[in-house]
């Protein structure tokens, strides 16, 4: 695997009162096994908390799950408080069980991908990797 | 943000705005020689920090006691860095870097700043990026830098030995009495810590590094400094202020014995050789495919022995630095 300036740096968090962690630490083990660094944050953050922590280790990819319901109103807060500390570069990927309806909300606030119980292992490390390589051909990358 | 230059970079870490220091601990990490400029500048704004390791094998209670001693110290009005590592799979080279959800509770606070690392496997330069991440905090104001690390592994040695205090924590329940024999750490210890001192147990694992530190009083030369042990729980607070104390203590006591100069001294040169170590291996890297390529066919012919090898490769590595400096 690449080592040093390769590796991909990935926070994941669980937002919300319910306390079921399997499926972000089933993601956390698959995204290591593909060689990324996974910061694993825990379950009951705040979109604040998530924030800074994801300011603070300087991540790729900001992935938070919710198990149903508040995603679009969590991810317009998450989006917020990235946007007034300036931070652009950061790719946000959903996860947990939200209606069709909701995606293109979602996509409108800035949310790169959206990871379900049916996406495989194999595709959502396919997904991290296609969005940080797009990321990274951008004309502004991270400094 | 558009791309920052070094000069920007170093002004927002001296300013100690966030997004700044994170991203200088990158290229730290990422031991890239375009972070190397920002790190230099930061470097003259260094020596303020009072740099502590905190050991111990895994699940002695490192994070959790660092999340209490950091709320200790924001109480006593001290503003925290802290670089917690943690292994990397040796499988994939990947890490799942569990530390920062025990320190949830202090993370928030705008007078701390933590960051996780994974070790990175065999490649090394765990080292020379930690001291350069403690470099950056130190730089940004933090009063206190405190480095978790796992205790075994050559390389997590070494980042411990470069901090100006050294905690070792031993806990009860995990096997060995005192695992702080079996990994060699205990020699390194400015102050010891048995955690989980809220369970009956503990008192076993007081006992028994008692008695192997009357063993270390009495073999070694100038005990100018005993390392206290400092019995720990996080549940009850029992200890933490202690912690913090002794910590506060063993700075004073390295300044008024003059040791200070000579601990600073032999932390700057494992930071120079560790550097030089990572430089050499990078340039070795780079040349997987040209000279290295060259010889490696010589010596698997018989021609060459590995010595020559090296040395052929150690010369031109120099003619290559004497071209970079001209
Ligand atoms: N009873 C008791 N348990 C504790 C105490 N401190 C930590 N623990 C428990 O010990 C376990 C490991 O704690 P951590 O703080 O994660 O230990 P660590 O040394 O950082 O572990 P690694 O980073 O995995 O090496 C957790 O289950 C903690 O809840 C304590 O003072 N008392
Ligand atoms: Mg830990």
């Amino acid at each position: 695997m690449e080592e040093g300036a390769g590796t991909i740096r990935v926070l994941l968090c669980k937002v919300g009162l319910d306390g079921h962690d399997r499926g972000v630490k089933v993601v956390a083990r698959v995204l290591r096994d593909a060689g990324m660094d996974v910061i694993y944050g825990g379950i009951h953050r705040t979109p604040e908390e998530v924030v800074s922590a994801a300011v603070q280790e300087d991540v790729d990819v900001l992935g938070i799950s919710l198990l149903s319901g508040a995603h679009v109103p969590l991810f317009s807060r998450v989006s917020e408080l990235l946007e007034k500390q300036d931070v652009r570069d950061i790719i946000l990927v959903a996860g947990g069980l939200m209606p069709d309806e909701d995606l293109p909300k979602l996509k409108a606030l800035g949310v790169a991908a959206v990871l379900r119980q049916d996406t495989t292992p194999d595709e959502i490390v396919a997904i991290i990797r296609r969005l940080v390589a797009d990321r990274d051909e951008r004309p502004a990358p991270r400094g | 943000m558009a791309r920052a230059t070094p000069k920007q970079l170093v002004a927002e870490v001296l300013e100690g705005r966030v997004q700044g220091i994170a991203r200088l601990i990158s290229k730290a990490e990422a031991g890239d020689e375009d972070g190397q400029e920002a790190l230099a500048e930061v470097f003259r704004h260094t020596g303020r920090a009072h740099i502590v390791g905190i050991t111990g094998v895994p699940g002695s209670g490192k994070s959790t006691l660092v999340a209490a001693l950091t709320r200790e110290l924001r109480v006593s009005g001290k503003t925290v860095g802290i670089i917690a590592v943690d292994p990397t799979s040796p499988f994939s080279g990947g890490a799942i870097l569990g530390d920062r959800i025990r320190m949830a509770e202090v993370a928030q606070d705008s007078g701390v700043f933590i960051r996780s690392m994974a070790t990175h496997g065999a490649l090394g330069g765990l080292a020379r990026a930690s001291l350069d991440a403690a470099d950056v905090l130190d730089a940004a104001g933090f009063d206190i830098v405190l480095i978790e690390t796992v205790g075994v592994g050559q390389d997590e040695v070494d980042i411990v030995r470069a901090a100006q205090t050294v905690v070792v924590i031993s806990a009860p329940g995990l096997g060995d009495d005192i695992q702080a024999i079996k990994a060699g750490i205990l020699e390194i210890a400015d102050i010891h810590v048995v955690s989980k001192c809220d369970r009956s147990d503990a008192n076993d694992t007081v006992r028994a590094l008692r008695g192997m530190l009357k063993l270390e009083v009495a073999l070694s030369d100038a005990p100018q400094w005993a390392p206290p042990v400092i019995r720990t729980s996080v549940p009850e607070d029992l200890g933490i202020d202690k912690l913090r104390l002794a910590i506060a203590k063993h700075r004073r006591h390295l300044e008024s014995s003059g040791r200070m100069d000579a601990r600073r001294r032999r932390i700057m040169e494992t930071r120079i050789l560790k550097t030089a170590e990572d430089m050499i291996r990078n340039r070795f890297e780079n040349r997987r495919d040209g000279a290295v390529s060259g010889l490696l066919d010589r010596v698997l012919a018989h021609e060459l022995n590995p010595y020559g090898a090296a040395r052929e490769l150690l010369t031109a590595l120099k003619e290559e630095g004497t071209h970079e400096a001209a």
